[in-house]
């Protein structure tokens, strides 16, 4: 995705069995394919299709999108801290690009 | 007008104010609209609960995915220099606080009415000999929000001088002059009628203190200069270009009117 | 500036045929779901909505899947959360972009196969100052 900026927000550090709240924002037109140009021509659909994360490799949320999500996506959810590890956020477009990244949560 | 002038016509400038909008061709002491000196109201209070919360935290602000673009592009070397934004100004934390608060402003050694953009582009060519950003483009929006979120809660404080005084008199009569098939002024909106209806929207002061802004219409951060356009096709007025003599001088007016008001950026707007 | 095209768009009706996909036929019960979504949704283009559902969230009783259902969008289902007992509560955040004043429904299947949701109204206002910039 161009300009495929993301920010994920989440604490660095939590204790064991903590339900921790982790908030998402991806750049993304999110381009309906609805809107037509200023001369009639149809804009191409252009949207993020899926978010996966996973923690210490196994899945721990997904999303689906469809164009009837906003653009620049916010996305919040929710994961119990088992053990220091990696989460690893991965957003996909449907165009087949990718956006990821990886943050690093230590449980005490 | 200095200063402590204005702080002594504030009573009277509500006053004129109001003057203004009954008469057409009415000069006006330059000041706030409020009474008392007060710094005019955020845009950021004529949002929903919803939106303000949405806008406070970072975490939840769109307008933050620009802030960590023009991070990036701060610590980034460009042009035949090789610098970046941070081999000269080092930590922007540091260098840029208080900066986007004192703009726009007067280049001493040309005269010329720079805002924030201009000045950012005026680095580029002169300092880093890299081309200049194109108005409006992701590169130019990041780096102007980002610096100016370093100025994040201080006082907007611009002050009119000798160098800035006509640029800041072309900004003033645009705002209170009528305009397109409307046949409308700024004022008569932002000044006289703030605070009530115009179909489900409430009329804002419209201070500005929260630009670049991520604006839910445009569905992106967007300039003063991309508002200020929308404003002229609100009223059927004839819009004029991205940093514009007419934007620059109503942007250095819209500056001082908001003496006071906490720097936002990036707000959320409608 | 861009412009809306004519096509054919959802209504309650087809917002029925995708909940009967996505149950299977089964019923669906009220309760146990919270959507919260402004009443008055200062611009369609981006609605802040948040689901909450009453769930232990355990490896036996937990949420797997919400959906967020339109009935005057193009489209009927607007996204589907994925949960499990990994989730810890089943609490999930957006914003969601709603074409007109319209009812939004959250949808929720839980580990047993019971379908659970909760409705409520949104009515979306239009910009005071159509932009065209």
């Amino acid at each position: 995705m161009a300009l495929a900026t993301a920010r994920v927000s989440m604490p660095k550090e939590v204790g064991k069995g903590d339900i921790v709240e982790i908030k998402t924002l991806i750049r993304h037109r999110m381009e309906t394919g609805y809107r037509v140009d200023s001369v009639g021509k149809k804009i191409a659909r252009h949207i993020v299709k899926l978010l996966t994360v996973t923690y210490d490799g196994e899945e721990i949320f997904r999303m689906d999108f469809t164009q009837g999500v906003a653009a620049n996506p916010f996305v919040a959810f929710t994961t119990v801290a088992t053990q220091t590890g990696e989460l690893v956020f991965v957003w996909v477009d449907d165009k087949g690009e990718e956006v990821r990244v990886v943050k690093e949560l230590t449980v005490a | 007008m200095s200063v402590a002038m204005k702080q002594t016509v504030s009573g009277r400038a509500s006053h004129s104010a109001l003057a203004a909008f009954f008469c057409v061709a009415a000069v006006v002491a330059a000041g706030p609209a409020s009474a008392g000196g007060e710094p005019l109201p955020s845009g950021t209070s004529f949002l929903t609960q919803s939106l303000q919360a949405q806008q406070s935290d970072e975490a939840t602000n769109p307008g933050m995915l620009w802030i960590s673009e023009g991070a990036l592009i701060w610590q980034t070397p460009d042009g035949a220099s090789g610098a970046s934004c941070a081999t000269c100004h080092g930590d922007a934390g540091t260098s840029m606080k208080g900066v986007a608060a004192s703009y726009p402003k007067v280049y001493g050694k040309t005269g010329e009415l720079l805002n924030l953009e201009k000045r950012i582009n005026l680095c580029r060519t002169s300092q880093q000999n890299a081309e200049p950003y194109a108005y409006e483009s992701d590169p130019l929006l990041a780096l102007t929000a980002f610096i100016a979120r370093q100025s994040l809660g201080q006082p907007i404080n611009v002050q009119i001088d000798d160098a800035s005084r006509a640029f800041y008199e072309r900004g003033k009569a645009m705002f209170y002059r009528r305009q397109g098939q409307l046949n409308l002024s700024c004022a008569q909106c932002h000044e006289a009628l703030a605070g009530k209806q115009l179909r489900g929207d409430t009329i804002s002061y419209g201070v500005g203190n929260g630009y670049p802004a991520y604006r839910l219409e445009w569905q992106t951060l967007g300039s003063l200069h991309r508002r200020l356009r929308s404003c002229s096709y609100g009223v059927r007025a004839r819009r004029f270009e991205f940093g514009s003599p007419e934007y620059l001088s109503l942007e250095l007016f819209l500056a001082v009117r908001a003496q006071g008001v906490p720097v936002e950026t990036p707000a959320i707007r409608r | 500036m861009a412009l809306l095209p004519r096509h054919a768009w959802a209504s309650p009706e087809l917002r029925d045929k995708a909940l009967n996909e996505l149950t299977g036929g089964r019923p669906i019960s009220d309760g146990r779901v919270t959507l919260t979504i402004p009443q008055v949704a200062e611009n369609g283009l981006s609605v802040y909505t948040t689901v909450q559902v009453d769930s232990p969230m355990t490896p036996d009783d937990h949420v797997k899947k919400i959906h967020i259902l339109a009935e005057r969008n193009p489209i009927a289902r607007l996204l589907t959360w994925h949960l499990g007992p990994r989730s810890g509560t089943a609490k999930v955040s957006t914003n969601i972009r709603l074409a007109a004043t319209q009812q939004v429904t959250a949808l929720a299947e839980m580990s047993d196969g019971s379908f659970w949701r909760d409705i409520k109204p949104v009515v979306v206002t239009i910009a005071a100052c159509i932009d065209g910039g």
